[in-house]
């Protein structure tokens, strides 16, 4: 009797009848292998996304003016340019800043009387002493505030990457959930080919011999499972994604998916695929050792 | 022996087949048989005592050495145990499959034992539409097939008529001669009186009812341990 894995002989294959989507497996493994696919496309959107607003604002300041007028603005440009190791100076203009108020507080919120600080994005170069520029500043700019653009989204930041995590957690909460399927699968499939089995064992089968049948059939029905749940999970990746990748792109500044995620998602179906086939092997041969 | 935590089926079991020997195992219902035959083909293991085979202690051998072993066992099992969804033909190809033989090397001589046991024109049928007497040929033809060194078998012409027991018979006595050791447990007697020179293993309450292990009309050469 052949150990092939998959291919097998027409005799061996009569040898445990029923064939593919028979039983619950393939169902099992495709809507697992879907939902795997979406929530780790999921995970890696954020974690790109994180990754993303991470580096941009790596080396990006605000100062913080409580009164722009007077040109106490351009004096402090003209103060922030001179520090050693800013290489961006930016004010923000006071009509964009009453702009984004406005749709905050509408219309009526954004009257000339009501004071708006002012702004001014700065620009450190890399490996520059934050602090050391925010001391220079403080005493260059008295009363102005030195705030680093990665607290404030630091929240944020930390949203997203406990949200990847979560998407981790779930990838291997649905691995773990298939794996139990395949087992339930496996002793099923066990027990309603016992008396087989023990005829095959009678006359000198090795467990090798058997846990190969179950391993083979339960590996063909996890392929056909997470061909179907991957193909499914590309064509809603594509129509969700689609949608909504041109938004990705411009509030993140970069695509959600990189060519290495697409590779990472194309593998979880083989993944699934080899994790049942092990798990049925052990789940088999497990069961076999129980039978003398 | 015993099953479970049950009383014990066979005791006091001491006794010797030599290689190559015919022996007919007898006893009331209820004596043994079954289990003795069952300690002989390795499906069980003694709670007690050693079982020697093929100069083997095999009392505690590893589940993975037992393998090798059973294939060098043919089994006829009081009923049948064939494989339903597996034609005649298939059922009387497992063990050579088993044992790793090619289709080509399989197709000659699970026909030419098809043919003897009088199946030939049945080779594709199922065993739920194969009478008691035929199923129980396939069994005899998946036994034999591999050649074993040692055939067990539990009634083999319980489902046969007269004639077909006699030619069963014959299959036997022509495996023997070829060097394979017979154990046969039967209430036949017709079929004990028709095979001279075998010898006579009778069970009685789990024990034999020599209690010496001396078996009747030993054949030359008894005494060799398996």
């Amino acid at each position: 009797m052949s150990v092939s894995l998959l291919a097998g002989t027409e005799a061996e294959r009569r040898l445990l009848p029923g064939g593919t989507l028979r039983g619950p497996t393939p169902y099992v493994i495709a809507i697992m292998t879907f939902a795997m696919m979406i929530v780790a496309a999921a995970g890696l959107a954020l974690a790109n996304a994180a990754g993303i607003v991470a580096g941009a604002v790596e080396h990006r300041y605000v100062l913080q003016l409580p009164d722009g007028s007077g040109g106490k603005l351009e004096a402090a440009v003209r103060a922030a340019q001179s520090v050693r190791g800013v290489t961006g100076v930016e004010s923000v203009p006071e009509a964009e800043l009453r702009r984004t108020l406005e749709k905050w507080l509408g219309p009526g919120g954004v009257a000339e009387e009501l004071p708006v600080p002012a702004l001014i994005h700065l620009e450190l170069a890399p490996g520059t002493n934050a602090g050391q520029v925010g001391t220079s500043l403080g005493r260059a700019v008295p009363g102005a505030r030195f705030i680093a653009e990665q607290a404030t989204v630091g929240p944020l930041l930390g949203s997203l990457r406990a949200l990847r995590w979560l998407a981790v957690a779930l990838v291997l909460l649905m691995a773990a959930a298939t794996s139990a399927a395949v087992v339930l699968a496996a002793r099923g499939a066990l027990d309603t080919h016992r008396s087989t089995i023990e005829i095959m064992h009678g006359i000198g089968a090795t467990d090798e011999q058997v846990a190969l049948l179950f391993q083979r059939k339960i590996a063909l029905d996890a392929m056909v499972g997470a061909l179907a749940g991957g193909v499914a999970a590309a064509l809603a990746l594509l129509v969700i994604g689609g949608g909504g990748l041109a938004l990705a792109s411009d509030l993140t500044g970069g695509p959600p998916l990189g060519a290495g995620d697409f590779v990472i998602l194309a593998l979880l179906p083989i993944a699934a695929v080899v994790l049942a086939t092990l798990v049925a092997r052990f789940a088999v041969l497990s069961a076999l050792h129980k039978i003398i | 022996m015993r099953y479970g935590t049950g009383a014990e089926v066979l005791r006091d079991l001491d006794f010797r087949l030599a290689k190559g020997g015919f022996y007919f195992l007898t006893g009331p219902s209820g004596a043994g048989k079954t289990s003795l035959l069952q300690l002989l083909y390795l499906a069980r293991r003694p709670s007690r005592g050693r079982i020697q085979l093929f100069g083997q202690d095999l009392t505690d051998a590893p589940r993975d050495m037992l393998p090798d072993y059973r294939r060098r066992i043919g089994v006829v099992f009081q009923d049948f145990r064939l494989i339903r969804h597996l034609s005649a033909f298939d059922n009387v190809a497992l063990p050579l499959r088993i044992s790793g033989r090619s289709d080509a090397e399989i197709e000659g001589p699970v026909r030419e034992m098809l043919a003897w046991v009088g199946l030939a024109d049945r080779a594709s049928a199922r065993p739920p539409t194969l009478s008691g007497g035929e199923q129980q040929r396939v069994a005899i033809a998946r036994a034999v097939i591999s050649q074993p060194e040692l055939l067990v078998a539990d009634e083999p012409t319980g489902n046969v008529d007269a004639e077909m027991a006699a030619r069963l018979l014959h299959l036997f006595t022509a495996l023997n001669r070829l060097g394979t050791t017979i154990v046969v447990a039967t209430h036949d007697i017709s079929l004990i009186a028709r095979t001279p020179g075998a010898q006579l293993i009778r069970l009685e309450k789990g024990s034999l009812a020599d209690p010496t292990g001396n078996l009747r009309n030993p054949p030359v050469g008894a005494g060799q341990p398996k």
